[in-house]
């Protein structure tokens, strides 16, 4: 069984006024996740990657579709059952200092783990697994305990969350754009951290825009456009033999040293959309054709573990 | 660039603090640089290092930033000792900004015809008479005409981003300043800002660009020399090919080496990234600043470093003294 299984999840958000206009942020989306595995979720802006992590984080509703997580629907629970999930999935988000409350002490985060799940925990006990944890994440507990939020730079705080990850037994982590707001050269380190929770058995899905960052680290890849999943498979796959349109253009894109774009041929940006084309990327697309405004497009596998959501794909 | 081009904007041991309560925060410490006529400069370096203090406090000083010393000359004038009134007329005409986070900043109630007629009022000129050469810029950057009449709301990032490039340059600017302007953006409209960059370069719209970002890998697309700061010096300035190559200053190999591209996995690669922090720039004392996280620091970097010339690269670290070691 795997760790996580999602079906035909589909999320939408009301537009306008009076919400008459739906915006599926969300449409669709099928995968699963085994145990101890990264799995990179990228898209650009408004590709509806946040929106899968706060649905499996359970901060929003789906409008349909199901999460199973070791083979329980997820999607209804609340109460009792809903605080055991939570030990077993977590999340941690793109601005660390938004994620503390700057007046009380970096203690108290982790303090509120031992209240909300372990109220029994005698103070010493809590002191030496906090010291502990603080310490696998590659920090002096020494020079982290007793300071405020303030005192911490971005990536020691985000090391304090996936610390406090490892005070539950959690097996899936949600890390939404986790190291977008780091600086360069503390970056590697939190995403050679992802890869020690790997080994410790834990299961991460590691939403970024960044490709390379993706490419680094995950075992496998979905690349996500307006809420769909166009294409999915083992990361080396999908970077080295890239199927979907859209995959293709981005990884063109991505900048990279030692790789120069030719500048002088054109390059073209997104488009406002104009066609109700069943796909998507119809109105970007380079390669559509008549059938691609009429038919529309299903997952198909093109090689072992590598799918792609496009007409074209066996062409 | 051919032959030895003549030198736009030159800077010269520019010492722009950051006054508190405590004493002074020194963001930009002793820079010097030039940008020749139809150069693209990167200046590259990570947050805190002092670079869009750089690029602001060229364009507009405002409180509690303080202009302590040295000299920015453009067109022969140092343009940090103007007044009020004569930088008023350098700023937007020769030398522009296209601040960070600018997208964000047009007024949602406006049309964004509205927007770019109040901006050219300024300059004592107006949206009609300026029409034809707005539409031709539009053309540029991939934008129709009928943005002009659209809100700020109505466009994505990408697009405003674009737009923002439009108006930033509608005075033709000698020097136009980019501070992090790819990177709230998506990898396809980074690349598309990039390319529209070069095009306004090659058309001659923009003399020169100083462009300032964290992110090396899209500074390598278009820029022909890069400075990299760290915390508020400069560590090294060299051609973009060269540093990307054989990078001189440890903190510049460090910081590349630590890059993730595509190509390189964790599972058969590990890259480290740089242990420590920077420090913390209020009252700073002297020595090189990056000495605590520096494999290489000896007795020496206790003091400060001069400017180093190897090769006409420029480097401030003191193994580069003889200007043999390597």
């Amino acid at each position: 069984m795997s760790l996580l299984k999602v079906q035909n999840l589909t999320k939408e958000f009301p537009l306008g006024f009076f919400g008459k206009e739906r915006l599926k942020a969300v449409d669709d989306v099928s995968f699963e996740i085994e145990r101890s595995r990264i799995v990179s979720l990228i898209g650009e802006s408004g590709s509806g990657k946040t929106t899968v992590g706060k649905l499996i984080l359970k901060l929003i509703r789906p409008s349909s579709g199901q999460i199973l997580v070791n083979g329980r629907d997820i999607t209804q629970i609340k109460g009792k059952e809903l605080r055991e999930y939570y030990r077993k999935v977590q999340g941690v988000f793109q601005d660390p200092f938004s994620s503390f409350n700057p007046i009380y002490k970096i203690d108290r985060v982790l303090n509120m783990v031992f209240e909300e799940f372990f109220p029994d925990t005698p103070d010493s006990e809590r002191k030496t697994r906090m010291e502990e944890v603080i310490a696998s994440v590659g920090m002096n507990p020494r020079e982290i305990l007793g300071k405020y939020p303030h005192q911490l730079s971005g990536g020691q705080l985000q090391r304090i969350l996936i610390a406090r990850t490892l005070l539950l037994d959690v097996e899936l982590l949600i890390a939404d754009e986790i190291i977008s707001m780091l600086d360069a050269s503390t970056r590697v380190d939190i995403l050679n951290l992802l890869g020690d929770l790997r080994e410790r058995g834990m299961s991460v899905i590691f939403i970024t825009h960044d490709l390379s960052l993706g490419y680094y680290i995950s075992d496998e890849t979905f690349i996500m456009y307006r809420g769909n999943i166009v294409e999915m498979g083992d990361t080396e796959k999908v970077f080295h033999n890239p199927i979907h349109p859209y995959t293709k253009m981005l990884l063109e894109s991505v900048p990279e040293i030692d790789r120069k774009w030719d500048l002088s041929k054109r390059f073209v940006p997104e488009l406002v959309s104009s066609s109700n084309a069943p796909c998507k990327y119809y109105d970007r697309c380079p390669i559509r054709d008549e059938k691609c405004l009429v038919q529309k497009p299903e997952m198909v596998e093109v090689e072992k573990n590598h799918k792609v959501l496009c007409l074209k794909a066996g062409d | 660039m051919i032959g030895v081009a003549e030198v736009v904007l030159d800077v010269r041991d520019l010492r722009i603090y950051y006054r508190t309560l405590y004493g002074y925060v020194k963001a930009v410490d002793g820079v010097s640089f030039d940008i020749k006529r139809g150069e693209i400069l990167g200046i590259a370096g990570e947050s805190g290092c002092g670079k869009s203090t750089l690029g602001n406090g060229l364009i507009l000083l405002k409180p509690p930033m303080k202009y302590m010393g040295g000299e920015a000359i453009l067109d022969g004038k140092n343009i940090m000792a103007l007044s009020p009134k004569e930088l008023r007329k350098v700023r937007y005409g020769k030398i522009s900004i296209i601040p960070q986070y600018a997208m964000d900043a047009m007024n949602p109630t406006k049309k964004i015809k509205q927007i770019i007629d109040d901006l050219l009022h300024e300059h004592g000129e107006s949206f009609e008479r300026k029409k034809d050469l707005i539409e031709e810029r539009l053309e540029i950057v991939n934008l129709g005409k009928k943005v002009l009449n659209m809100y700020p709301i109505e466009l994505s990032g990408g697009m405003k981003q674009r737009m923002v490039m439009v108006i930033s340059t509608l005075m033709n600017p000698d020097v136009l300043i980019a501070d992090e302007i790819t990177s709230a953006l998506d990898v396809s409209s980074q690349r598309s800002v990039i390319q529209m960059l070069y095009e306004m370069r090659e058309k001659k719209i923009m003399g020169s660009l100083a462009f300032i970002t964290h992110d090396l890998s899209v500074l390598y697309q278009i820029a022909d020399k890069v400075m990299v700061l760290y915390a508020g010096r400069v560590a090294e300035i060299s051609p973009m090919a060269d540093i990307v190559q054989e990078p001189l200053h440890p903190y510049t190999k460090m910081l590349l080496s630590s890059l993730p591209k595509i190509g390189v996995r964790y599972s058969q690669t590990k890259l480290k990234g740089i242990p420590g922090y920077p420090p913390s720039l209020l009252n700073i004392g002297p020595g090189c600043r990056f000495r605590d996280r520096c494999p290489y620091a000896f007795e020496k970097c206790e003091q400060d470093p001069p400017v180093f010339d190897v090769d006409g690269r420029k480097v401030s670290c003191w193994l580069f003294e003889r200007g043999d070691v390597n």
